[in-house]
């Protein structure tokens, strides 16, 4: 019976402009505070028409409202396994984020993989995510790419269906990025460093063959050809470092070859403030409930706050789970870390805005503004207290979730 | 420190009013009274009873003398006060399953090892201990995995400083410790090869061949004294003293029929079971209900991990409530770090759980389920004065654990620095701890 009136309430709803009304509106610009009753219209185009107070703005006729005690923008998953990882945790069936045949493999794409009816899916849109940045998993050298996906594609049918088909190659260093070879931290640096040399020479190879008709391009070859768009800075390179020392390895292989880097994880990242702030790398750290052991024995809950102190750029992410909880919940990730010293409108600016500029996205998502996309979460409380729930998630001005969960 | 023995409670009939009595006339003439503590102008909850604002909490030594609004609460002369004011103070925390202490039980030599105990693996300098006190967890149900069908016998602990595990147990009136035994069924106890089981059918006809030997050697047991000679089998001895009620099995559980296995044992052989995590819970909420069968929960972020979690659900809490069904929350740590344990009240809440029943199964609840009731999981007069500090509201995310005490002494203050490592994380915080659980690095 729940389920057919949610279905009644979709298909009614769908498609109609959307007025939202919140009592705090959080936009995510300037200061980060928020409206007092604020309004924002949603057009028929998916895209935001107008936002502020809603004594300034009329809401024309044919929209529906909807009333809300808080509203952000979507939440921005800045890193996820969602859709690869799926909820069963069946290796063969549903768990596509790793493959261990080989330690570097940035070829295989997340786009082919990708299961958007995965429930795990649904489970985060529910709860107000719109966005992921999701795809292979750390725990080899070089696992894979990932992609940026609304939480409300199902299927991957063209490259149009994610935001960004290939937005990150997903690295490893430290114990996630160990096995039988390489075994050491050193014989994975210098397997790295190998690697990237054959991918430097490809590009020469490539640029020769553009600059000289006489000389032949090299054979096409994806594995070099992702190398290239990393070392081209088309692709970002995502690399999961714990421990301070596999911190430094990675602002040493950018150093080197001079790929952008995102920081992954970056649990002792505490230790090298001054070396990562002089880097200019933002950083998407580990979830607040990770596990402190291993590689994390170190981890602080502390750590966004030291990382907004310090003016470091950092966005909160889900990670991976290897097993229960199979996915985190991003905003619940920095709502503890709100509970240890960083600010409540920061804490929520790094799943929106934040995590929207570190993917490049923040022209189009991240915030509420006239233009961008029409994402919305709305909550009967603060978004960040365990006991708010959320009332309903709309992606590009349509309604996909009133199940207040 | 020595292991203490459980408080007998003679003072039933007043459980809110405030309760005072001489320190003077209870104890011998050469010994100097213990000190007297007063927490003044705190909210209290003291979860046996409501809420109380501008509300005082009197201690002397290791037991609460009383408890109650600050203007019927007479503070003896000689008290230190101690001003909280702003303050929440909540009982001290009971976890009915966790995985702390390097605990280990059973090893793969056969699926049902009753023999074992878990007393003898833990570390009690394992830096997880020290992260439980600062999540302000005071009694703890240490438990093996559920890679077993049987893993052993439990350890309930008071988790004081001290140097030995027996420093941390807990005597009961016949001299032996504060133990259950843990059990598990579903898919972490089916495995590919023999001697353990290949599927739930061989699972249960396994426990059941296992009970029914044991009731044969209780027989034998009663009859043998004070002749024949009777030989000790520690296997058989351990279930004997289950179908006799001196332990409760505690019992891993998820899926709904796997639940109702668990009902069906319970039923057969008349053991004092309580079911662990009942991910499923809310598809049988009637049939546990009627069995009078308390549960002990998990809350997780997600569903799934496994298949039999796949039908995990928030209201699991909400509905064993509506059924009356006695209901505590586990953090299972590592599956929850100790730290956000109060979490699972909040979000027990979200589900539509009573902040009361909330805050129940984070203490007096669980409590019971380890027959611990008469001596902690309530601010009462005469139970141990197991307490914790809170910054504010216990279902705020923004609330932060300042101290926690056990028996009047304090183990865990957020002032500290080293105190604050564990509780915040940081260099150092964790470099003893091990993951440990059946299922993570399998």
């Amino acid at each position: 019976m729940f389920k057919f009136l949610l279905l009644f309430a979709l298909t009614a709803i769908s498609h109609a402009q959307i007025a939202v009304k919140a009592d705090l509106l959080f936009t995510m610009t300037g200061d980060l505070k928020p409206i007092k009753d604020g309004l924002v219209l949603c057009g028929p185009d998916g895209k935001i028409v107008a936002v502020g107070p809603a004594s300034e703005i009329k809401i024309p006729e044919g929209y529906k409202t909807l009333t809300a005690k808080v509203a952000t923008p979507g939440i921005i998953d800045a890193h996820s396994t969602v859709g690869l990882s799926g909820i069963l945790n069946s290796p063969k069936h549903d768990q596509e984020q790793l493959d261990q045949s080989a330690p570097i493999q940035p070829e295989l794409r997340a786009i082919d993989a990708y299961n958007g009816r995965d429930p795990l899916v649904k489970w985060l849109r529910d709860l107000g995510v719109t966005t992921v940045h999701t795809g292979h998993a750390p725990g080899t050298l070089i696992s894979g790419q990932l992609m940026v996906v609304k939480t409300n594609v199902p299927s991957i049918t063209s490259l149009k269906d994610p935001l960004v088909p290939t937005s990150a190659v997903a690295a490893s260093l430290g114990a996630k990025g160990l096995s039988k070879s390489p075994a050491t931290r050193s014989k994975a640096i210098a397997m790295f460093r190998a690697e990237f040399l054959k991918g430097q020479a490809h590009a020469r190879k490539i640029k020769a063959a553009e600059d000289d008709e006489e000389i032949e391009a090299p054979a096409p070859n994806i594995k070099m050809q992702t190398l290239v768009d990393v070392l081209n800075k088309k692709t970002p390179l995502l690399i999961n470092a714990q421990r301070h020392q596999d911190i430094a390895s990675a602002l040493r292989l950018r150093e080197e070859f001079d790929f952008d880097l995102i920081l992954d994880g970056a649990a002792e990242a505490y230790l090298l403030l001054d070396e990562i702030k002089a880097a200019g790398v933002p950083i998407i750290i580990h979830p607040t409930m990770g596990r402190p052991y291993g590689d994390l024995e170190n981890m602080t809950f502390t750590l966004a706050a030291q990382l907004h102190k310090a003016g470091i750029p950092f966005a909160f992410q889900s990670g991976y789970e290897t097993y229960v909880p199979k996915t985190r919940v991003v905003h619940f990730e920095a709502a503890l870390a709100a509970a240890y010293g960083l600010p409540q409108e920061v804490a929520l600016a790094a799943c929106t805005i934040n995590s929207a500029k570190i993917l490049g996205l923040d022209d189009k998502i991240g915030s509420l503004e006239k233009g961008k996309h029409a994402d919305l979460a709305l909550f009967d409380a603060d978004p960040l207290e365990t006991t708010t729930h959320t009332t309903h998630v709309i992606i590009d001005g349509e309604i996909v979730s009133s199940s207040a969960k | 420190m020595r292991p203490r023995k459980l408080l007998a409670l003679a003072i039933a009939p007043l459980l809110v009013l405030p309760f005072l009595f001489s320190a003077e006339q209870e104890r011998p003439e050469n010994t100097s009274p213990a000190a007297i503590r007063a927490y003044i102008n705190g909210t209290i909850y003291p979860v046996s009873s409501p809420k109380i604002e501008n509300a005082t909490l009197v201690m002397q030594g290791d037991t609460i003398l009383a408890v109650g609004p600050s203007d019927l609460v007479t503070i003896p002369s000689d008290a230190e006060q101690i001003d909280v004011t702003g303050k929440t103070i909540i009982p001290g925390l009971v976890c009915t399953h966790s995985h702390i202490g390097s605990v280990a039980g059973a090893d793969s030599s056969s699926p049902i090892q009753p023999e074992v105990r878990v007393l003898d693996s833990i570390d009690v300098r394992d830096t997880s201990i020290n992260k439980a006190r600062a999540g302000g967890i005071t009694t703890v149900n240490l438990m093996s995995g559920s890679g077993h069908l049987l893993s052993g016998q439990t350890i309930y602990l008071k988790l004081r400083k001290g140097n030995t595990v027996e420093d941390l147990s807990i005597k009961l009136p016949d001299g032996s410790l504060a133990y259950g035994v843990k059990m598990a069924n579903g898919t972490n106890s089916i495995r590919d090869t023999g001697p353990f089981p290949g599927t739930r059918g061989k699972s249960a006809a396994l426990v059941r061949q296992k009970f029914l030997d044991a009731q044969a050697y209780l027989k034998k047991r009663n009859e043998a004294d004070p002749a024949p000679p009777f030989e000790r089998d520690l296997a058989l001895e351990t279930l004997a003293d289950i179908l006799e009620g001196k332990r409760t099995v505690h019992h891993h559980t998820h899926r709904h029929d796997d639940i109702l296995t668990v009902l069906r044992l319970k039923e057969e052989f008349g053991f004092k079971v309580v079911l662990h995590h009942v991910s499923e819970a809310w598809k049988v909420a009637d049939e546990i209900a009627a069995a009078k069968v308390p549960c002990s929960i998990i809350f997780l972020d997600s569903p799934g991990g496994k298949l039999e979690a796949r039908d995990f659900e928030w209201r699991n809490g909400v509905e064993l409530e509506k059924r009356g069904v006695l209901t505590a929350f586990h953090t299972d740590d590592p599956i929850n770090d100790s730290r956000w344990f109060l979490r699972n009240a909040a979000i027990g809440v979200r589900a539509g759980m009573s902040r009361e029943k909330a805050l129940e199964a984070l203490t007096l609840a669980g409590a019971k389920m380890l027959d611990l009731d008469q001596s902690v999981g309530s601010l009462e007069p005469g139970k141990q004065a197991d307490f914790v500090i809170l910054s504010g509201d216990p279902f705020s995310i923004y609330t932060r654990v300042l101290e926690t005490h056990i028996e009047g002494e304090q183990v865990f203050n957020l002032n500290d620095p080293q105190d604050r490592l564990f509780a915040e994380g940081g260099y150092g915080a964790g470099h003893n701890r091990q993951a440990k659980g059946c299922c993570f690095y399998r």
